[in-house]
């Protein structure tokens, strides 16, 4: 599939324009092949995907063709018209436009091209982006939101009848989520400007490069696709897990063990990027790491919920070589230049191969010497993914998920945003839209609900038809009813929303509440704070805090210290073991002869297993039962990531209270699910009350999936996301919630009345659909439960097996949701009337 | 329906609440009701408060009226009460009761029919529900209870109030629950908001300071099953 890029020689049709020649001369380089390759290619006219590691050139190749052709546009003689955009460049990250902005204007200055390069980002000041619409820049360098606003202005038609490309940065990572429906939507109302309009994709390796294809190009034809061009992967990365001389734990998330280990790494390298996978591992290890920091290394600490300048500080140290390591999260896995990174220490399980390959490519940014990294499990069964990921990256596997249809949540914002542009007819819009791939098949009666739900509501009582927010007018056109429309619509633009946060406010010990004017740390997501109690230490931004209390939108805190400190937990950042992994890993389980790669301490816990109960074949589902205390237990294996094991202990219990079996609660990890009731679980499973297969059969995933969902906090936390996307309800913006709780509907509110008014209307539709794919994994849950079919494996026990002794840890570290709020109330309630001596 | 079996079943003498001497039930759907004299008190519906908000461009889902008729309609059908007292803001402004769905005018209507029915003037209604039975009033004394809409600075036993949306919060095992609830410190009692779409406002927040005696105050937080009798000292703030 791959095709290889020809030599630059072979290319003498290319023109590349004679001060490029002399620049590449005057650096001593040659234009690589892939560049040449395309730019060949998009004179030619075509849509072209790159994909390359990184540190090949990626960015200079994909604005080759702007550059080359903007070099022999004629200048603007005075009093002409100002020419409209040349080149729109997208990126998911505000800072990566800025280092845009940068990178590129260096060769452009040096090959002196007379081109002009901006940036728009949420943090353009309004005077500069008003002056772009009178005078618009030949290169904008922007973000999805930003191009989405651009479309909803009244002169979008204009401003953009000039463009000839959009270059997609990062492609891999805009596509996956909503901000690549809501950019897939803008794209094809830019195609419909300017219908000959080119696009060059810039991706890392991914799994299906032909998704990426189709969704750069308009799918009318469908299936159309852009050109591919691929660079071999530079050279192999040079990768261990550490073999520790200490135990490693059975469970937890910590890698305490590793610390020693990882220090004297830091001490042995220039800089080392510490990669963990939450946002609170990164408080915990950098914690651990400046307790171990005897010679005060500059080592610091970048999450997304740290202050913006906090964080830009970090940067800034980091780009001029001044900081020994960093501990950070996903906000730092996009391909923005840093400095000198000689080491990669990625600290638990990576969760996928492709996020480790990329997360390592940050080391060593030249692409022919090798990257080097350890990777630190932080358990045993990350020892077993950190051995099979390894394996995966030198094979050069990719798991990077598949692209999901288009939601429709997504779809209502485009369409009032269309129309606050200009008016529109449902046909061409329809029409449009399914040019886009990832609503490329679209139904038409789904489409036409959309605009009654922008219109209206779209509910079956017709009530608010005289406060449309777009009617139809004679000449058969989608108009906006009211300016004030555009004007809500502007304010809630985007696709990010976040969960409820308050900043943390940094007070002098000892002034408590009365405390003033400190700096802000950072933000901290609500429901964490709401758990906090005056006096309570916690961790934050590297500090132990001490919180004070929560004044408005503000949680204060003061310096803290002690021994009982509290890491903020946070909602997103967790993600499941891939596909891929997951079979990977069962193989090594499977299969002794590669238990020789693994940590011998590993290596003998796996051989235990087999001698004590049994180690399932690579297909297969063991589960074992056995009774400890007055419980019985069941162990469950799928290795299908956290999320479904959730789903999947939610339905078992549920079958199991039907059968008696009396549950009491489950806890589920990304490997196993444990499952404990009063009655013995085994003996229900022989005499067939019900069978194992027949408790682990997929009808479970239909009436018992429904009537779970409906009540679940998971779907009231979707509902919220899909109405403020769909504009519902309005985005919360800080200092807002001053107004009250009393004033504003909250969104559980509008679901709960929703949902036993009108269970089928398309937001609700739109929210089952979301929950499906995301926090409930249910069809990785349905794959499994048929690959399983036939194949479960049933171990009875008189005690705890090794390999169930991780789980069994994480009992009681976790409340299961669902019916507990009430019973946390009775509990209260009862302490109450204890106290007060009633009974 | 018999009236005396339906009473009889729901009031449990230990669920009895006392104020100023008069004893109450703190339903946990959100009423308040006299067994002896038969009255039942419901505070801040805010019906058509989805559609006053269409009015400015928020679409939300327009069933509200809808779900808290329902709502009444089966607190009524279990009590029976004699006299009903709608405790103010029993509209979301003062063209609610126009606007509202002739559908739900009917049910509103049969509900009203044969018992005394009192609107207190509210301050998102302070004029009387366009073309609907009952009696407008700005406050209403009944034995040693006195109803009125906004609770007063000053102390005063045995007055029922609403407007406040009080809920409570308490922090078990880590876990935070929020819920709406009753407040109380045996003089006063302060009314949850019974309307689909009302939000509500922590107990412990300063609009409420000076109006509890705080030893005392305890608020009575809706449960799915029954009412959960919380102390001041366990609450939380937020």
């Amino acid at each position: 599939m791959t095709e290889q890029p020809r030599l630059a020689e072979q290319n003498a049709t290319v023109a590349l324009p004679e001060p490029f020649i002399r620049w590449f001369g005057e650096k001593g380089w040659s234009p690589r092949a892939h560049q040449i390759e395309l730019l060949a290619r998009a004179q030619a006219g075509q849509s072209v995907l790159l994909i390359a590691p990184t540190g090949a050139g990626k960015t200079l190749a994909g604005f080759m063709p702007s550059l080359t052709e903007l070099a022999n546009w004629p200048r603007r003689k005075p009093g002409q018209a100002h020419r409209g955009i040349h080149t729109l460049y997208i990126s998911p990250l505000k800072a990566l436009a800025v280092d845009i902005e940068r990178n590129l204007g260096k060769p452009v200055e040096e090959i002196g091209l007379p081109v002009t390069i901006e940036t728009r980002t949420g943090d353009t000041p309004s005077h500069k982006r008003q002056r772009q619409k009178l005078v618009p820049p030949d290169i904008l360098l922007t973000t999805p939101e930003q191009l989405a606003l651009l479309i909803a202005a009244p002169d979008a038609r204009r401003f953009f009848e000039d463009l000839r490309y959009v270059v997609l940065d990062e492609l891999h990572s805009l596509v996956t989520s909503k901000r690549g429906h809501l950019l897939a939507l803008g794209l094809a109302r830019l195609r419909s400007y300017v219908p000959g309009l080119q696009t060059i994709g810039l991706s890392a390796t991914v799994a299906e490069p032909d998704e990426l294809r189709r969704w750069l190009v308009g799918q009318n034809p469908s299936g159309a696709m852009a050109g591919l061009i691929t660079v071999a992967g530079g050279a192999r990365p040079d990768i261990s897990i550490l073999d520790s001389e200490q135990h490693v734990p059975w469970s937890g998330h910590s890698a305490r063990y590793a610390i020693p280990e990882i220090y004297e790494a830091i001490k042995r390298h220039r800089t080392t990027l510490l990669f963990v996978n939450t946002r609170s591992q990164a408080e915990l290890l950098f914690q651990e790491l400046w307790r171990a920091n005897e010679d005060s290394l500059p080592i610091a600490l970048h999450h997304g919920s740290l202050d913006v300048g906090q964080r830009r500080r970090v940067e800034k140290a980091m780009g001029e070589n001044a900081l020994r390591a960093i501990v950070a999260t996903s906000t730092l896995d996009l391909g923005i230049d840093w400095g000198d990174v000689d080491l990669v220490v990625h600290v638990g399980a990576p969760k996928g191969a492709s996020r480790l390959a990329q997360r390592i490519g940050r080391a060593n940014h030249r692409m022919d010497e090798p990257s080097k990294a350890i990777l630190i499990p932080a358990n045993r069964f990350e020892v077993l993914e950190c051995r099979a990921a390894l394996d995966a990256n030198y094979l050069g596997a990719q798991d990077t998920p598949p692209l999901i249809t288009g939601a429709l949540d997504v779809l209502s914002q485009h369409v009032l945003g269309v129309a606050c542009g200009a008016p529109f007819d449902a046909d061409h819009l329809f029409e449009e839209v399914r040019s886009a791939a990832p609503y490329a098949g679209l139904a038409r009666e789904t489409f036409d609900r959309v605009v009654d739900f922008v219109a209206t509501g779209g509910y079956a009582l017709k009530n608010y038809e005289r406060y449309a927010r777009i009617r139809k007018t004679v000449g058969g056109l989608w108009r906006v009813s009211h300016p004030r429309v555009a004007q809500q619509y502007r304010l809630n633009v985007g696709t990010i929303v976040e969960m409820p946060e308050l900043n943390v406010r940094y007070v002098r010990q000892g002034r408590g509440m009365a405390g003033r004017g400190g700096p802000v740390l950072g933000k901290i997501e609500e429901y964490f704070a709401e758990t906090l109690r005056p006096g309570d230490n916690f961790l934050f931004a590297g500090k132990v805090l001490r919180f004070e209390g929560i004044r408005e939108n503000e949680c204060v805190v003061s310096n803290g210290a002690g021994a009982n400190i509290i890491v903020p937990s946070y909602a997103g950042g967790k993600f499941p073991l891939s596909t891929y992994l997951a079979d990977q890993v069962r193989g090594m389980l499977a299969d002794s002869n590669r238990w020789q790669a693994l940590p011998e301490q590993v290596a003998d816990w796996l051989r235990l297993q087999k001698e004590k109960s049994v180690l399932p074949k690579r297909g297969d589902l063991l589960v074992e039962t056995f009774p400890r205390g007055n419980r019985h237990y069941m162990v469950a294996y799928p290795f299908e990531g956290r999320l479904a094991h959730q789903t999947l202990g939610m339905l078992l219990t549920r079958r199991l209270e039907r059968a008696n079996a009396r549950p009491l609660g489950f806890v589920a990890t990304d490997y196993s699910l444990a499952v404990w009731a009063l009655d013995d679980m085994a003996a229900l499973f022989k005499a067939k009350k019900p069978s194992l297969a027949a408790l682990f059969d997929e009808d479970m995933l239909g009436d018992d999936l429904e009537a779970w969902l409906n009540d679940s906090w998971m779907l009231k936390r979707t509902f919220r996301t899909c109405a403020v996307i769909a504009g519902l309800i309005e985005k919360r913006f800080p200092g807002q919630e001053k107004s009250g709780r009393q004033v504003t509907v909250s969104a559980d509110l509008i679901y709960d009345v929703l949902r036993s008014h009108e269970p089928d209307h398309i937001l609700l539709q739109a929210t089952r659909t979301d929950a499906s794919a995301g926090l409930l994994d249910v069809s990785r849950l349905a794959e499994m439960l048929s690959r399983v079919r036939g194949r479960i494996m049933h171990k009875h026990l008189e005690q705890i097996s090794p390999l169930a002794v991780p789980i069994m840890l994480e009992i009681g570290k976790e409340l299961v949701n669902g019916g507990a709020n009430e019973s946390l109330l009775m509990e209260a309630a009862d302490l109450v009337e204890e106290a007060m001596g009633q009974r | 329906m018999n009236f005396s079996l339906a009473r009889t079943s729901l009031i449990a003498e230990a669920d009895l609440v006392g104020i100023a001497g008069e004893r109450a039930v703190c339903d946990r759907r959100g009423v308040l009701y006299f067994p002896d004299l038969r009255l039942l008190a419901v505070s801040d519906l805010h019906l058509e408060k989805g559609s006053s908000l269409a009015r400015r461009g928020a679409l939300i889902p327009p069933y509200d009226t809808g779900a808290t008729l329902l709502r009444l309609q089966a607190v009524i059908a279990d009590y029976q009460p004699s006299i009903v007292i709608s405790l103010g803001d029993s509209f979301h402004d003062g063209g609610g009761a126009e606007r509202m769905h002739a559908s739900f005018r009917e049910r509103l209507e049969a509900l009203i029919s044969g018992r005394d029915w009192f609107w207190v003037a509210g301050n998102h209604d302070p004029e009387a529900p366009a073309d609907l039975p009952g009696e407008t009033v700005r406050e209403l004394a009944i034995g040693s209870l006195l109803f009125r809409h906004e609770p007063t600075k000053e102390r005063v036993e045995g007055e029922i109030a609403g407007h406040l949306h009080p809920c409570a919060r308490i922090v078990q095992r880590g876990r935070s629950v929020r819920r709406r609830c009753f407040a109380g410190d045996g003089g006063r009692m302060i009314m949850p908001a019974f309307g689909a779409y009302t939000g509500s406002l922590n107990v412990l927040d300063r609009a409420y300071a000076g109006l509890f005696r705080l030893d005392t105050l305890m608020a009575y937080m809706l449960g799915a099953e029954r009412i959960f009798a919380i102390s001041r000292s366990m609450l939380r703030p937020g």
